[in-house]
């Protein structure tokens, strides 16, 4: 119960933070918005559905690695340490993921619109297309937020970032381009459950193995 | 003696199953033909690779508990090793490819996953270069280590299977299946992963030796 009560205190936090700054929210947006219309620029209009889709998932990938790496990189060492004396490790992890995952899914959600909008082009089964996006907003979020609790430590930050959640993540990548191109076809939902059902089991596997590292991660 | 005789059973079961490999009847497959020989060859690498890929996790999780110095070496030499063979691997792999598909890379899944997964470990080697402090580099590239290891048998045994590939026994290609993998590629084949296990075993502890000997003359 104490884990749960320190969780929703920190996530509240995070939150709070966020909001006196707005500076993710933003800068993600901002980020996404004018790739967007660099990549409507260069194409003007994309009559191939795969490069679509393509596009909109490498889109996404380098806007939540760009957003979730915040997530520990920007905080600096003196508050590492107070938070660390106040909550336990897995308060802290957890509570990260969740503010990541909200995040990300909000800033998806926003790109995805901006990106039908700009484009002309709605997915044939619309609802699988957002089942996942919010699918990939999630694996994207709880992969990267550890990720990025092992470059924080490491020292140099963004170009480890880069290099180690690449390889990380291509499974999970390749999983929702095909779970996405499912749903652009407009195929039949029972042929899409295989992809959903490895990428919640990666999901689960991701947010287990995290719980069980972080805390010699976070002991200096 | 009694330490060496594993030594010495890899080097026979390799001798062996490269001269039987080249040397022994092979059932007649289309398209495969005389090149299913590079069964003895390609895969006993990848199975090489897993197991000491596998030791290297083990000690990872070890060096997590205890801390101590020889567990961190014993992981990062073992991943050592194991990318050798995986490296050896695709290039086995790739050069059948190039006479059988016609082509040295062809995209085909498998290779895709293998070449992802060889990188995951490349990724490991330049999170260690990035940092100094050994206790420190130690305990952050053990995490990553057993962080990155679930998504390599993901990509390594999950991935493969829910995609058509060319390799043989994929997508109705003639393959090497319980009912053609015949006795007597069964003899050449368990001899040859056996003994490929044992050399990589080999090759890991040389080198846990010398870099124990080397760390001894500069402390």
């Amino acid at each position: 119960m104490q884990l749960a009560t320190q969780v929703k205190e920190l996530v509240r936090k995070e939150m709070i933070l966020e909001w006196r700054s707005k500076y993710a929210i933003n800068g993600i947006l901002l980020y996404v918005v004018s790739t967007v219309f660099v990549c409507f620029l260069s194409f003007v209009s994309i009559p191939d559905k795969i490069t679509w889709n393509a596009l909109f998932w490498i889109i996404m990938l380098f806007g939540s690695i760009n957003g979730v790496s915040r997530s520990f990189l920007q905080e600096s060492r003196g508050q590492q340490l107070y938070s660390y004396f106040l909550t336990s490790p897995a308060a802290i992890l957890l509570s990260k993921m969740i503010y990541n995952v909200a995040l990300m899914m909000f800033l998806t959600l926003v790109a995805l619109g901006f990106y039908t909008l700009v484009f002309h082009y709605v997915p044939g089964d619309l609802l699988m297309f957002l089942v996942a996006v919010l699918l990939g907003s999630l694996s994207f979020s709880t992969i990267f937020t550890m990720v990025s609790a092992i470059a924080s430590k490491a020292g140099n930050g963004g170009m480890l970032m880069a290099i180690l959640s690449f390889p990380v993540i291509v499974p999970v990548l390749i999983m929702l381009i095909k779970l996405a191109k499912n749903a652009i076809d407009g195929l039949d939902r029972a042929v899409s459950m295989d992809e959903v059902s490895i990428l919640v089991v990666i999901n689960v596997l991701a947010v287990s193995v995290s719980l069980l590292l972080f805390p010699y991660l976070y002991r200096d | 003696m009694y330490r060496s005789w594993w030594k010495i059973l890899a080097v026979i079961l390799v001798i062996y199953s490269t001269v039987a490999g080249f040397l022994m009847p092979v059932p007649r497959l289309a398209i495969l033909n005389e090149t299913i020989r590079n069964l003895y060859f390609h895969v006993p690498m990848w199975f090489a690779m897993i197991v000491l890929f596998s030791i290297s996790v083990w000690y990872s999780v070890r060096f997590l508990s205890t801390g101590a110095e020889s567990d961190d070496v014993r992981a990062v030499e073992s991943a050592n090793a194991g990318i050798v063979f995986g490296l050896l691997g695709l290039i086995t792999g790739a050069l059948w490819a190039g006479y059988t598909w016609g082509e040295f890379w062809s995209f085909d899944p498998k290779q895709n996953f293998a070449a992802i997964a060889v990188l995951l470990y490349f990724a490991y080697f330049v999170l260690r270069n990035a940092i100094d402090e050994e206790q420190k580099r130690g305990k952050i590239s053990a995490i990553y280590n057993i962080f990155a290891f679930p998504m390599m048998v993901v990509l390594l045994f999950v991935l493969p299977r829910l995609q058509d590939s060319l390799h043989p026994g994929n997508g109705g290609n003639p393959g090497f299946n319980s009912y053609d993998l015949d006795s007597r590629m069964r003899a050449v084949f368990y001899p040859a992963c056996l003994g490929w296990i044992l050399v990589g075993y080999w090759v890991y502890s040389l080198r846990f030796r010398l870099r124990i000997l080397e760390n001894k003359n500069i402390h």
